[in-house]
């Protein structure tokens, strides 16, 4: 019998509306007690003390890119796995945009029976929406669901097929899963490298216009309505989108949504200036090149609303794990992407510093947000899961809201040092991160 | 002997004269007037060397040049070769064929190369947008010219155009430009409107909206980002837009642009967009007409205007050299103090 | 002071009105050398070799009744070490007349290590075939790195080698002095 006693922490947990100090025993890898001074009861037991820390349950993210079959040279299920533990993620959904990709019952379990050996957190595989990925036939979603996929994706790219969305839609409410979809027409998108706007004309790059991700956003809340599909709105990118989804969902739509930290927080701005606000000269940032591109203020500051009021219910890393050998090319030919998630809950917190989210919404949208989107806690061995209830998984975090650190790449657990923050100063770190009741990331210095 | 105190010496000359601060020439956009202005007063100076008798200095002797192409033209290209060599430099052209511009094929390694063998200068044109910047990032000592980047920036081409105009007007300030056409993909109009709105110009944009990129009318920009680009004004009219003008320069329009659905019909644009003699006629009376090349005749510009008497179109061409030799000769002097930029 | 004083010399070596004595004895010399006014052609090396050369014009002028040809001659592109000086070399405008078989003076303003001339000389080469190229400079003052010498000497400044000699002309400075900075100003 194992025992792990958190000793004083704030503990914030929004699924059961806790927030206050108390004390949390893990026995056997599951939640044994929460409550004041429940730690002292424990006579044997390893000890944390998280006085003045925060602990809340394990983080979840619906869109992580392990990278693992096939590009084991951007990321593998071992590192990616690593990394998400130290960004304080104790769940990754695994995108199947892998080689092969995750459209086949083999492919599936393959990435599990990788997981369950090397993985150092929970990974749950997301399956395809087209056979191939290539947008012309369905994929398999009853094989799919049977092998362990939690939702189904293009992403990526977008089903641009209106017709075929459509039969995905209405396939997949056999199997209850959610489709979730890269939302960017690819017509609209095409030979574009970043948002549309003033600073692509700066740069001299095609654009991809918000109206791209708008178009698809209004179009498939239309088809998941007509077949009455559960549609999830992969990072969500605009203000357009944000207003649409608003409406969809005040009318009872079946539609979530997600958002990445960098969306939250940077603008198209970032591709050709960093932070700086000196518009003389300009760099080709292509760390700062993904897809959907960073926007502008107006579409940041609408994300972060959609956020805080529940339009958006996740905060979602898109963590996109690239070599050197991807980004360091002329910018058009470079991959986009942001390996992000060692960073996510740092970069999050400076919308906490400057007062536009409460924490406890944000760690709302990190946990029990996510878990509710895509109701993974219907999945067996998943009851409880983004809680700190007694009885369920023991999975939480250690976080320091106010520690102060610099981005430094080549100190990520990722493969991928594809960030655009190097240099940069983050309030907010993850302290230590358990998984199943075993610490699976603490810094040094936490006193243990 | 009585001992004088030595009395400052100074020239009358500004101090701005001789301003340079670049180890690169990427684009206009960060350069001061009184840098392009130092580049123009020596471009007379080449222009002198260039009538010559014998047109050829040894003011690069020992310097290499690499001229590294990815993307054809053969007119940039011999006006580099050509201002290379009137100074004495070593030239080497390479051109890089398309099907080396893969993934793998590093441009980082190429340019990293191409310094180890000992070029001062590389002259690079590319089909990316910013393939210049990522290879002066990379290169540590020498320099990057950049000689075209996809639809980005042409600064070589912005300066003989600087250069032609003030060779006309002397002074730039207030002089209303008009640039015509393709300004989306147009490389030429983005350096030309940094560096006119650098001498005091007036900049006028025209074409169909298809054709004209997002966020230059400044009500288009935040209020934050007012300087991110040029002032200009932005009008689809050409009537209106050409009314008082100086300059009327005409951009080249390409072929795909009809294909890519961003125009009905050659045809059509000529109706609407072309440079003609009536069209000129709102014009101001001592208006300049120029075109970057090579130029559609009948389809941006009329046959008529392109060889009449405002056009001063030969003359751009005559100025390339000039203004390259000017640049190599800048950028070159500037290899002893590596601590610039 | 004198000529012949061994030892550096600080401070102001030649007024205003030595500068133009100076000058006056050169212009005699220089006609007498070419034997009066005949296909002569004074070559100012830029910037204060131009004055120089104007000036020396206008005594020639008043007189012989009539100018010599004059002409301006930039050698910064023919110097050999650009890189070395860099960013301090800005050309200046070359404008010659017809030097082709002519008698060509080049003017200077002081004569030290002998490559601005040598540069001269490279330069005359690319505009025509003279008859004749004799160098008349305002100040020599020694050290010279190559075999040249100058045909005039307004006058001969012993200084060591790290001097600074500092020739001021109204038209480039405001006024006309000689001064020698012991060490370049540096002592």
């Amino acid at each position: 019998m194992s025992t792990l006693a958190i000793h004083n922490a704030r503990v914030i947990d929004p699924a059961l509306g806790r927030d206050g100090i108390a004390d949390i025993v893990i026995v056997d890898g599951r939640i044994a007690r929460v409550g004041p001074n429940e730690g002292d009861a424990v006579i044997e037991a390893d000890r944390i003390d998280a006085t003045g820390l925060v602990v809340t349950p394990g983080f979840v993210d619906l869109h992580t890119h392990l990278r693992e079959p096939g590009f084991e040279y951007k990321e593998t299920i071992a590192s990616g796995t690593l990394a998400a533990a130290r960004g304080g993620f104790t769940t990754v959904c695994a995108m199947p945009n892998t080689m092969p990709v995750l459209d086949s019952r083999a492919a599936v379990e393959s990435v599990l029976r990788e997981a369950e050996s090397s993985g150092h957190v929970r990974v749950l595989p997301v399956g395809c929406i087209t056979a191939g990925r290539a947008g012309k036939e369905l994929s398999p979603a009853g094989e799919l669901a049977r092998a362990g996929v939690v939702a189904l994706t293009d992403d990526g790219d977008a089903v641009g097929d209106a017709s075929l969305m459509r039969h995905a839609l209405e396939y997949s409410t056999v199997f209850g899963l959610p489709v979730a979809q890269h939302c960017e027409d690819p017509a609209l998108v095409r030979d574009g490298h970043m948002h549309e706007g003033w600073v692509a004309t700066r740069l001299g790059l095609r654009g991809r216009p918000a109206s791209a991700e708008e178009t698809m956003v209004a179009r498939d809340i239309a088809l998941a309505e007509l077949a009455g599909a559960h549609l999830h709105i992969q990072h969500v990118s605009t203000a357009g989108s944000v207003a649409i989804i608003r409406a969809a969902r005040a009318r009872g739509a079946r539609v979530t949504a997600e958002v990445t930290p960098h969306h939250l927080t940077l603008t198209h701005e970032e591709v050709a200036f960093g932070s700086s606000t000196d518009f003389r000269s300009i760099v080709y940032n292509a760390n700062a090149k993904v897809n959907p591109p960073l926007r502008e203020q107006v579409d940041v500051e609408a994300c972060i609303a959609a956020l805080r009021d529940g339009v958006i219910d996740a905060v979602a890393t898109d963590h996109a794990p690239h070599a050197v050998s991807d980004k360091q090319l002329e910018f058009d030919l470079a991959a986009a992407g942001i390996s992000g998630i060692e960073t996510a809950f740092g970069l999050l917190m400076t919308l906490v510093h400057s007062g536009q989210i409460e924490l406890p919404t944000l760690i709302e949208r990190l946990t029990a947000g996510p878990v509710r989107a895509w109701r993974l806690d219907r999945l067996p061995g998943l009851e409880g899961i983004g809680t700190l209830a007694p009885g369920a998984l023991g999975d939480l975090v250690i976080l320091d809201p106010n520690a102060e650190w610099v981005v430094d790449p080549t100190e990520f657990a990722s493969m991928g040092k594809n960030t655009p923050l190097t240099g940069r100063t983050l309030r907010g770190r993850v302290m230590a991160t358990v998984y199943g009741g075993k610490v699976v990331h603490a810094l040094e210095g936490l006193a243990v | 002997m009585t001992t004088t105190t030595v009395p400052p010496i100074e020239s009358t000359k500004p101090a701005s004269e001789g301003a340079w601060r670049h180890q690169h020439v990427l684009d206009l956009d960060d350069f001061g007037r009184d840098e392009i202005e130092t580049v123009l007063n020596l471009t007379d100076r080449m222009r002198e060397v260039l009538d010559r008798r014998i047109a050829r200095v040894p003011a690069l002797r020992g310097h290499t040049v690499v001229n590294l192409f990815y993307e054809a033209s053969t007119r940039t290209r011999a006006s580099f070769e050509l201002a290379g060599k009137v100074l004495g430099a070593d030239v080497i052209s390479l051109t890089a064929s398309a099907s080396s511009v893969v993934k793998g094929e590093s441009l980082i390694d190429t340019v990293r190369t191409i310094r180890a063998m000992g070029s001062d200068v590389i002259v690079m044109r590319h089909s990316s947008a910013g393939a210049p910047y990522l290879a002066s990032e990379q290169i540590g000592t020498g320099s990057i010219v950049n000689a075209g980047d996809g639809a980005h920036a042409h600064p070589t081409q912005a300066l003989l155009d600087l250069y032609t105009m003030r060779k006309h007007f002397g002074d730039l300030t207030g002089k209303r430009v008009v640039m015509v056409g393709d300004i989306s993909h147009s490389r030429v109009a983005r350096s030309d409107m940094w560096g006119l709105a650098a001498m005091g110009a007036e900049v006028v944009v025209c074409g169909p909206p298809t054709l004209l990129p997002r966020g230059l009318r400044v009500g288009d920009r935040p209020a934050h980002a007012e300087t991110g680009l040029p002032r200009v004004r932005v009008e689809t009219d050409i009537t209106k837009a050409i009314e008082g003008a100086h300059v009327v320069m005409a951009l080249r329009l390409q072929n795909e642009r009809q294909q890519g659905g961003l125009l009905p019909s050659m045809h059509e644009y000529a109706l609407q967009y072309q440079v003609t003699a009536a069209r000129l006629a709102h014009a101001h009376p001592e208006h300049l007409l120029m075109h970057p090349g090579p130029k559609n005749e009948g389809i941006e510009i009329a046959g008529d205007v392109a060889s009449g008497q405002h056009s001063i179109i030969e003359e751009q061409v005559t100025n390339g050299v000039a203004v390259r030799a000017a640049l190599l000769y800048l950028l070159c002097g500037g290899t002893a103090t590596e601590a610039l930029r | 002071m004198s000529d012949a004083s061994p030892t550096t010399v600080p401070g102001t070596v030649l007024d205003e009105d030595g500068i133009r004595r100076t000058i006056t004895r050169l212009a005699h010399e220089i006609v007498e050398r070419n034997g009066g006014l005949s296909d002569l052609v004074l070559v100012g090396v830029q910037t204060r070799g131009v004055a120089i050369a104007q000036r020396l014009a206008a005594v020639i002028g008043d007189f012989e009744g009539a100018r010599p040809a004059t002409g301006a001659l930039d050698i910064t592109m023919h110097r050999d070490d650009l890189a070395a000086r860099g960013l301090t070399a800005r050309p200046r405008p070359t404008d010659l007349p017809h030097i082709e078989g002519k008698n060509v003076v080049i003017v200077d303003d002081v004569l030290f290590t002998g490559r601005t001339v040598r540069a001269a000389l490279d330069a005359l080469n690319d505009f025509g075939r003279p008859r004749i190229v004799r160098l008349a400079v305002l100040v020599d003052r020694g050290h010279r790195e190559l075999p040249i010498r100058a045909d005039m000497v307004g006058k001969n400044i012993p200084t060591a080698h790290e001097d600074d000699v500092r020739v001021l002309l109204s038209e480039e400075d405001g006024r006309d002095a000689v001064i020698v900075v012991p060490n370049g100003g540096q002592a």
